[in-house]
């Protein structure tokens, strides 16, 4: 189990807890997160699962985003630096205490 | 008594975000999703794309982890089949005989395959493609350098028979019309996809109906209208669906290709909403009454009716938009391209990196676009804010 704090778009933050191996879109629809609706259901094709992790070192231990992953995001008004799509986030034991404050929605 | 629970009829894509949106907005009475299919509410998409070939497992379509629903009590009745609706007394009626009272009431249970009833559509090795069990059941057919049929060139045939063809067989399409995909777009996207099966492999026939299977016990053939016979492993099927109207009909509900819903997902009773595939609705873009198959459709419904149910009005006005994957062609749709009377194509179609945007006179109506992320992302946002481009801009860029 690991621990993953998640900040929707509003301020509210979720404590969850989650097994390994799964994706951080999974994470935060399971908890009822506002702002991810997860529409194509990890496809990578809706950008409806849009987040922020603020912490440098989490965010590298996330690895490098695929091509794809990049292209959705590139292009959104609210993509910033820091922007990853919660469904292509997979959850080793690195990322417990893992922060992730949701994107406002376009 | 406690009060009764909010019911909802289907457990898919739409009933699921209902109970979500319920629960976000802080509803905390009963919810009771009953649904037809044994298993716990999945992804539709994949069947056609990455799960008919087992590129990913069943557990990964879940649209939630089973724990989710005893976590925010939402109560599943899985394999369970709703009979009929008494408005008078406010309850449905199981196969089992055993009755539910509702609070509210919203209709979700989809869209059915059109069914052909050709001869011979009995044999072993054909069938339609919506569910999981369908899935399943045409698994053992898909076998390396084997030949399948596939009837019907929309985004469902065209997806299934990339699926078939990656996973090695030899893949017959079957059009009806003049053009695959005749009916959701232009004639040059239709060429560009035609193209791209053929390029890798697959034949595409059109004015081609299917008229009979033949075979023994198996189907080994589909006869064609155009006198052509095509040797056939296998067969699916997709030729469309209907709305499953026929509970809300029988309550007397308004039903007109589809059940009729306002833009909140309300019906003519104030107590039955209806969301998803099942509905006719009046759309914000195109100012008809339209329905619609998408999971973005089915998502944003549940939204504005459990909104709705929750005191707050949030009309549904979401921009349309849809997605297909075939090969390595990712297709985003934004819009609704109905009534368009001009196009134009950025991009490069050797290159498979495409978008169409259709007009109607000077307003832009929806995007095509084919590899082409940026193009989809920008036009969902002109769309969504009711601006259109000028095609001139466009073309320079
Ligand atoms: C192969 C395939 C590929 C697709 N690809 C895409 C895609 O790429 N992008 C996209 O946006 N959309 C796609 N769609 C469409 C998308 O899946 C649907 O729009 C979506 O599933 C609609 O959700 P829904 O909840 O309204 O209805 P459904 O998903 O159809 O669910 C309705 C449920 O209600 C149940 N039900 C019906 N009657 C009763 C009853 N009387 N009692 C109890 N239960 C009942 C049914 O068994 C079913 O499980 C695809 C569909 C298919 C079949
Ligand atoms: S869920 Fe659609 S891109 Fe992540």
């Amino acid at each position: 189990m690991i621990k993953i704090r998640i900040i929707d778009p509003d301020g509210n933050e979720y404590e969850t807890q989650t097994d390994v191996g799964g994706n951080l879109m999974t994470v935060a629809t399971d908890n009822l997160i506002p702002g991810i609706d997860a529409e194509c259901g990890g496809a990578c094709s809706c950008a409806t699962c849009h987040v922020y992790i603020n912490d440098p070192k989490q965010l590298q231990l996330l690895g490098e985003k695929s091509d794809v992953e990049h292209m959705l995001l590139d292009y959104l008004d609210t993509k910033r630096e820091n922007s990853r799509l919660a469904c292509q986030v997979n959850l080793t034991d690195k990322q417990d205490g893992l922060v992730v404050h949701v994107a406002p929605q376009t | 008594m406690a009060p009764s629970p909010i019911v909802a009829i289907g457990a898919s894509h739409a009933s699921v975000q209902l109970a979500t949106s319920l629960r976000q907005a802080g509803y905390s009475g009963d919810i009771v999703i009953v649904g037809a299919e044994p298993h716990l509410p999945y992804n539709r998409p994949p069947l056609s794309k990455t799960l008919l070939t087992q590129q990913i497992s069943f557990d990964k379509t879940l649209l939630r982890q089973q724990s989710f629903y005893g976590k925010h009590n939402i109560q599943l009745k899985l394999g369970a089949r709703v009979k009929s609706i008494s408005r008078e007394c406010s309850q449905v009626t199981l196969d089992s005989g055993e009755t539910i009272s509702y609070s509210k009431l919203v209709i979700a249970t989809g869209a059915d395959p059109i069914v052909l009833n050709l001869p011979g559509e009995q044999l072993e090795g054909i069938g339609y493609l919506r569910n999981y069990d369908d899935t399943q059941s045409l698994m053992p057919y898909i076998k390396e350098g084997k030949s399948a049929v596939v009837v019907g060139g929309g985004y469902i045939g065209l997806e299934t028979a990339a699926a078939l063809c990656k996973a090695g067989m030899v893949v017959t399409v079957l059009e009806g019309m003049e053009r695959v995909l005749q009916r959701v777009t232009s004639p040059e996207i239709s060429a560009f996809y035609t193209k791209a099966h053929v390029t890798r492999g697959v034949n595409i026939v059109t004015n081609a109906q299917a008229i009979e299977f033949v075979g023994r016990h198996r189907v080994e053939a589909v006869k064609c209208s155009n006198g052509e016979s095509y040797p056939a492993d296998m067969v699916v099927i997709g030729v469309g669906v209907r709305p499953n109207t026929a509970l809300a009909t029988d309550a007397g509900l308004n039903v007109d290709n589809g059940i009729n819903i306002d833009e909140f997902g309300r019906t003519n009773d104030p107590d039955i909403f209806a969301i998803g595939d099942c509905t006719n609705f009046p759309c914000h873009f195109t100012n008809t009454r339209i329905r619609l198959e998408s999971v973005p459709n089915a998502v944003e419904q549940a939204k504005s009716a459990a909104a709705y149910i929750c005191g707050k009005e949030l009309p549904y006005q979401a921009l349309p938009w849809f997605w297909s994957d075939q090969y390595d062609l990712k297709l985003q749709i934004a819009g609704i391209n109905t009534g368009f009377d001009d196009i134009v194509i950025l991009g490069n179609m050797e290159d498979e990196q495409v978008s169409a945007w259709y007009f109607a006179g000077d307003r832009l109506l929806a995007v095509d676009a084919i590899n082409s992320t940026k193009d989809f992302i920008k036009a969902k946002q002109l769309l969504s804010e009711g601006q259109s481009i000028s095609k001139q801009a466009l073309k320079q860029q």
